[in-house]
C-alpha cells in the first residue's frame, strides 16, 4: 500500500470536510451519497487505480466511470486531494462558468471520463471500454464503474450487465453503492432491489460485498476482482449514506439536500471531531 | 448538370435501382479495411441494416447487443472513448426513436465520437406499419448540439457518406431507407459532408429535397419542363449543419421554394429551410412530406401515393403552389405569402 490505513482516513476525513463546505457554498446539490462514498472514492485514486493526475489523458491509465453523477461532489473533491486541480477550485462547483458542473461534464473537467447525470447509462459505457480493452488485448489496464442502487431501477444497467456477461469482460469492475435510499424513499419500498446479489449473479457476474466504510476492504475488494479472470466483478459496496454526518446518516431526506450554514457548521464540528469520538481542537 | 455527374438514363424505366442502406454496408466494410478501429454494433438486426457484410469480415470488431437500443449507443459511447471509431445501427424507429436521452447525454453533450445508422427511415418502409415507420428522427436529431446528421439520396452517396463519416471525427446520424431507390448520382458525383448540390438548374422555382426524395424532385421537375416551368433541384444531403448559402442563392434566384422530405415536415428539412429563408431570403414555400400524421401498412408504392409524394403528385402540388403564387403576386403584389405559404 501507498498508504497507511490511518493515513486513507485522514483523508477521506478531508474530502468530506470539502464535500459539506462545496455543497454549502453552492446552496444546492447532493450530500447523503457524496458522503456514503468518500472511503471508496479515496481508496480509488489514492491506492486503486492506475493513473496520473499531471497527464489525465495517460493512454496507459485505468478509467473510473461515475455512472451517478449526482454525487459529483465526491469526485470532484477526491481529485482536487490526488492533485488534478487546485483545492480552492471546489468552492466553484454549480458556479457560472465553472468546470466542476452541478452534473460532471467530461468536456469541461480533464479526468472525468464521462459525461453523467441521467441514470442508469454508466455501466454501458463502461462495458463499452472494457470491450475496446479486451479487443485490443490491454489485459492491464482496469475499467471501474461507480454506480448507485437506485439506478439498478434502470432497464439500460440491466441491458449492460447482460452485454457485459456475456462478453465475459475480466477488466470491468462495477461499485454499487448500496445505501438502500433513493429520492422518494428506502429503495425496497420505491422499487425492491433484493436479491441483489443472485441477480447480478444471475447475470454472469461474480459478486463482492464489503462494508463501503472499511477501506481496507475496499481496497481488498479490488485487488479480489483483478484475480477473477473469466467475468466481470460486481462489489456490492454497503454503505451509510450520509456517512460521518449523524444528522444525515440513514435520512432518505438528505439525498438531493445541501446544509445550510448551520447545519454546515454542526457537519463540520462532527467530521472534525469524528462524531465526538476525539475533541475539537479548536472548539 | 454535367458537373454533377448524375446517372445519364435517371429519368428512364431502366433506371438502376438499389436500396440506400446497402451502400451503407458496403461502406461500412471498405471503412473497416481503411481504419482498424472502425468497429460496428447491431441490436439484433444485422441482416437487415447490412451490417452482415462487415461481421462476417470483421468478427472481432463486431457487437451484437441484442434487442437493447439504449444500450446499443451508450456502448459506442465508451468504445469512442477509448478511440474506436463505432458505427451503432438499428432500425431509426428504434435508434434514435427509443434512445435519445441516451444520444443527447453520452454522445453529443459527452462529444463522442460515434456514428448512428438509422435504417428504415420514412413511409417506404412499407407493410411494418406506422410503429415502424421513422418520420421524426431527423427533427430529434438536428435539435442536438454537436450532432451532424446526413441523408443521402441513394445508395452511392450512402456508400461516400459513410466512409466520409468514419473519416471525420465527431456525432453523426445517417437516415437509410429500406426500399430500392433509384441510383441519381455516380462515383463521379461531388459529395462532402455539410454541402448541398444543384443537381439541376432553374429559374422559376427551387426544389430542395432530402434522400429519396431527390430523385422525385428530379423527375418532377421534368414534367414541370413540359409545362414551361424551370425548377432548380437541390439535393440537401446533410440536414445538419445546414448549407444556407445555396437554399439562399437559389431561392434568391427563384423567389418561390418547396421542399421535399419522407418524413414530417415539422422540424425536418421544412424547418431548416423555413428558419434559414425566415433569417436570410423571405420567400413562398410549400412543404411537401409527412403532415403531422403517422404512416400506415401498405406497398412503399401505394404508400407514397396515398401521401401525396410520388413525381405526380408532387408536380400537382407545385403548380398549384405557383399558380397561387403567380396569382397572389399579379393581383395583390404586397401580400405575396397570402395563400403561398399554406399548409
Amino acid at each position: 500500500m501507498k498508504h497507511t490505513e490511518s493515513e486513507l482516513q485522514l483523508l477521506a476525513n478531508t474530502i468530506r470536510k470539502d464535500i459539506i463546505n462545496m455543497l454549502k457554498t453552492a446552496g444546492s446539490g447532493h450530500s447523503a451519497g457524496p458522503l456514503g462514498m468518500t472511503d471508496v472514492f479515496t481508496a480509488l485514486y489514492f491506492e486503486i487505480l492506475r493513473h496520473d493526475p499531471a497527464t489525465p489523458d495517460w493512454e496507459e491509465r485505468d478509467v473510473l466511470v461515475l455512472s451517478n453523477g449526482h454525487i459529483a461532489p465526491v469526485r470532484y473533491a477526491t481529485m482536487a486531494r490526488a492533485g488534478y486541480f487546485s483545492v480552492s477550485e471546489l468552492q466553484t462547483l454549480r458556479r457560472l462558468g465553472s468546470n466542476l458542473q452541478g452534473h460532471p461534464e467530461r468536456t469541461r473537467l480533464p479526468g472525468l471520463e464521462t459525461t453523467s447525470g441521467p441514470l442508469g447509462s454508466g455501466l454501458s459505457q463502461a462495458t463499452g471500454m472494457a470491450l475496446s480493452l479486451k479487443m485490443d488485448g490491454q489485459q492491464h489496464r482496469w475499467i471501474y464503474c461507480a454506480m448507485s442502487d437506485g439506478e439498478t431501477d434502470e432497464g439500460n444497467t440491466w441491458e449492460a450487465a447482460m452485454l457485459a456477461g456475456k462478453n465475459k469482460l475480466p477488466n470491468l469492475t462495477a461499485i454499487i453503492d448500496r445505501n438502500n435510499i433513493q429520492i422518494d424513499g428506502p429503495t425496497e419500498e420505491i422499487m425492491p432491489l433484493e436479491d441483489l446479489r443472485s441477480k447480478w449473479e444471475s447475470f454472469g457476474w461474480h459478486v463482492l460485498e464489503i462494508d463501503a466504510h472499511d477501506i481496507e476492504a475496499v481496497i481488498d475488494a479490488c485487488n479480489q476482482a483483478k484475480a477473477v479472470v473469466e467475468r466481470p466483478v460486481v462489489i456490492i459496496a454497503h454503505s451509510i449514506p450520509g456517512k460521518g454526518v449523524e444528522f444525515m446518516e440513514y435520512d432518505y431526506q438528505w439525498h438531493g439536500t445541501p446544509p445550510d450554514p448551520e447545519q454546515a457548521k454542526e457537519a463540520l464540528h462532527q467530521l472534525r471531531t469524528l462524531e465526538g469520538e476525539i475533541e475539537g481542537e479548536h472548539e | 448538370m454535367s458537373s454533377m455527374h448524375l446517372t445519364p438514363n435517371l429519368y428512364k424505366r431502366s433506371a438502376e435501382q438499389e436500396p440506400i442502406r446497402n451502400g451503407f454496408g458496403r461502406g461500412l466494410v471498405e471503412a473497416g479495411r481503411r481504419d482498424g478501429q472502425v468497429v460496428a454494433l447491431c441490436a439484433d438486426l444485422t441482416g437487415s441494416t447490412r451490417m452482415k457484410a462487415f461481421s462476417q469480415e470483421f468478427p472481432d470488431r463486431y457487437i451484437e447487443v441484442g434487442v437493447a437500443e439504449q444500450n446499443l449507443v451508450t456502448t459506442a459511447s465508451g468504445m469512442a472513448h477509448m478511440d474506436k471509431v463505432p458505427f451503432a445501427s438499428s432500425y431509426a424507429a428504434f435508434s434514435p426513436g427509443r434512445n435519445w436521452e441516451q444520444i443527447r447525454t453520452t454522445i453529443c453533450l459527452n462529444d463522442q465520437n460515434v456514428k448512428i445508422a438509422g435504417s428504415h427511415a420514412g413511409i417506404s418502409v412499407g407493410p411494418d406499419g406506422a410503429t415502424h415507420q421513422m418520420l421524426e428522427d431527423i427533427a430529434l436529431m438536428r435539435v442536438l448540439p454537436n450532432m451532424r446528421v446526413i441523408v443521402p439520396c441513394d445508395s452511392v452517396q450512402a456508400e461516400k457518406a459513410t466512409l466520409e463519416m468514419a473519416a471525420e471525427i465527431g456525432p453523426m446520424y445517417l437516415r437509410l431507407a429500406r426500399e430500392k431507390t433509384p441510383i441519381v448520382t455516380s462515383d463521379d458525383t461531388p459529395f462532402e459532408i455539410g454541402k448541398s448540390y444543384v443537381y439541376r438548374k432553374g429559374g422559376d422555382v427551387s426544389l430542395v429535397a432530402t434522400g429519396s426524395m431527390v430523385y422525385h424532385a428530379l423527375k418532377s421537375a421534368a414534367s414541370l419542363k413540359q409545362a414551361g416551368i424551370s425548377a432548380e433541384v437541390i439535393n440537401c444531403a446533410t440536414i445538419k449543419p445546414f448549407d444556407r448559402e445555396t437554399i439562399v442563392a437559389s431561392a434568391q434566384k427563384t423567389g418561390r421554394v418547396v421542399t421535399l422530405e419522407e418524413g414530417q415536415i415539422n422540424g425536418g428539412l421544412a424547418a431548416a429551410v423555413a428558419e434559414t429563408l425566415g433569417e436570410s431570403q423571405p420567400a413562398p414555400l410549400l412543404r411537401i412530406g409527412i403532415e403531422d400524421q403517422f404512416g400506415e401498412s401498405g406497398q412503399p408504392d401505394e404508400l407514397m401515393k396515398r401521401f401525396g409524394l410520388t413525381a405526380p403528385d408532387i408536380t400537382q402540388k407545385i403548380k398549384s403552389f405557383l399558380g397561387a403564387e403567380t396569382g397572389a403576386k399579379s393581383k395583390n403584389p404586397g401580400k405575396t405569402k397570402s395563400k403561398g405559404g399554406h399548409k
